[in-house]
């Protein structure tokens, strides 16, 4: 979420997951105490002696407090399955978030790679050859006719899941979201709110990706979820192009006193943030607000979020206090501050 | 506007859109929205798994057909195909082959296909045949070693050694099953 990379005004990121398993262990649901810590064990031997993981970390997440747990979920770093589960289990992470290998969660491994804007194809690339290199250390479960096995068969194949992360704010607001969601279906591309499914109260994110992984290569999966991005780009701009026609001035207002309530609100939530957030971040898109950068819009996203904030604050907080703390925080980086001051 | 849970206030306002009979709308407060989307991350794939599934089954399978399929059990984990249908996840690679007749129509209702397209890994010893190969040497060899057949034993395990070293070839041509013909086909089947 830099804010840079092709289309990075709807286009958030761009994501490639792959799912594989240890062919010398049973899935996940069948196994004992001990099988989840050879497995991890040997993903750790195995990533040891690869180039990849010079600079990458291991963290062991049982051993985890529950806030750094969500902060690496609220990061997109681990799922919600790894973080609640119980027993063995890690995430591996790149220093600069560009790939993260989640080990025992659904299955014994699920590699992700990040790009920030529309870039699947070099996202790919880089899947690829981490797989590559993970495959010449550990022996995945493999069979000829199905693929990679997976413990879900709907993973089966090539585990392959490709995903971009969409900003819609004015296909949301012109109410013609439902509509472009339900054509995606049709054709088997899965739509999903950043947060859960269709949540419009979530900053107005939204995350395509491919509904099937058997019967087709990886990089005709690619293509599938690439080809439809361009039409999604085209419709929101014409929804936001509608909604400047329609009454610029409306707009302008709207999106003003967005940014009003987040510069002066007292106590606010991290729901009421990302949906006013959202509205200025279609604001500076759209030339309304000028004294707002587009990657300071994008951090306070992650930032505002309850682990971040608690992070930032370098102590648990009760929700009043966090919503004190979000306004205070938000005041801070929206009011005419040098962009330095956010990391 | 109350949630649709409790008496608190409705600040969430969900749509769902993989519901089968359309988008429909959920109002609902800050916890019981908590309770839901983290539920929708994990749950929904495999509960959306076993609708699927059980509205399959229940089409193409009559009640005792049902109930056959359901007692399956692999002999690697042990799992039942009534455990998957449960909770919508394998309990190892075997599974696949073990209930492959009842898998198909899933797979393909679900990707429309049943051959793998994609890459392969270089090294492809991790087959779950060759797993269950290995399994059926080692209960044989505990077998002789009971029955204090010891030159037995000693074949079996030389044997052992050679499936777990060796490539593909070293195991497959003793594949008693006949899942050869399937499983080295490069045809795809849909």
């Amino acid at each position: 979420m830099r804010g840079q990379g092709p289309e990075s005004d709807i286009v958030m990121s761009s994501r490639i997951r792959l799912a594989r398993n240890l062919s010398d262990f049973p899935f996940i649901r069948k196994c004992t105490p001990k099988d989840r810590i050879a497995i991890a064990t040997s993903v750790h031997h195995a990533l040891d002696s690869l180039p990849l993981s010079s600079d990458a970390e291991y963290v062991d997440v049982a051993k985890l407090g529950d806030l750094d747990r969500q902060f690496l979920m609220e990061r997109q770093l681990i799922s919600h399955e790894l973080s609640e589960s119980q027993g063995a289990r890690a995430v591996i992470l790149d220093p600069n978030e560009r790939f993260s290998i989640m080990v025992n969660e659904e299955d014994h491994l699920r590699l992700q790679v990040m790009q920030s804007g529309l870039d699947l194809e070099s996202a790919w690339q880089r899947m690829d050859q981490l797989d590559n290199q993970l495959e010449s250390k550990l022996i995945y479960s493999y069979n000829k006719r199905l693929g990679y096995l997976t413990a879900c068969p709907t993973n089966v194949g090539t585990g392959l899941r490709v995903s971009v992360m969409l900003h819609l704010p004015a296909l949301v607001a012109t109410k013609q979201i439902d509509k472009v969601f339900r054509a995606l279906n049709k054709i088997n591309v899965a739509v999903r709110g950043l947060f859960g499914e269709g949540s419009q109260f979530m900053g107005d994110f939204y995350q395509i990706s491919n509904q099937t992984t058997l019967g087709k290569n990886e990089l005709a999966l690619v293509a599938k979820v690439r080809e439809v991005v361009p039409r999604l780009i085209d419709y929101e701009r014409k929804a936001r192009e509608f909604l400047v026609n329609e009454s610029r001035q409306d707009l302008h207002d709207n999106v003003s006193r967005a940014l009003g309530i987040l510069c002066t609100a007292k106590k606010i939530s991290s729901e009421e943030t990302m949906h006013y957030l959202s509205k200025v971040r279609m604001g500076v898109n759209l030339g309304l607000i000028d004294d707002v950068k587009i990657p300071t819009v994008n951090k306070l996203f992650i930032h505002t979020q309850p682990a971040h904030l608690q992070k930032l604050c370098g102590h648990k907080l009760s929700v009043t206090d966090r919503n004190i703390e979000r306004a205070n925080y938000l005041q801070l980086h929206l009011t005419k501050r040098p962009e330095s001051e956010i990391n | 506007m109350k949630c649709q849970h409790c008496e608190k206030p409705a600040t969430f306002h969900i749509t769902e859109l993989t519901d089968p009979n359309g988008p429909s709308v959920l109002h609902l407060c800050e916890e019981h929205a908590r309770t839901f989307l983290s539920n929708e991350g994990t749950a929904t794939p495999a509960s959306a798994l076993s609708s699927m599934l059980a509205k399959q089954l229940k089409i193409e399978k009559a009640a005792e057909e049902l109930a056959t399929a359901d007692k399956k059990t692999c002999p690697i984990c042990g799992i039942t195909f009534a455990d998957f249908r449960k909770g919508g996840r394998l309990g190892c690679g075997y599974d696949y082959i073990a209930f492959e007749d009842d898998l198909e129509p899933l797979l393909v209702n679900i990707h429309g296909a049943l051959q793998h397209m994609g890459k392969e890994p270089t090294n492809r010893s991790g087959s779950p045949e060759r797993q269950h190969r290995l399994m059926q040497l080692k209960v044989e060899m505990k077998d002789a070693i009971g029955k204090e057949d010891y030159e037995t034993a000693s074949r079996l395990r030389d044997k052992i050694t050679e499936v777990e070293t060796g490539d593909e070839s070293s195991w497959i041509e003793h594949e008693p099953e006949e899942l050869d013909d399937d499983f080295q086909s490069e045809t795809p089947i849909v």
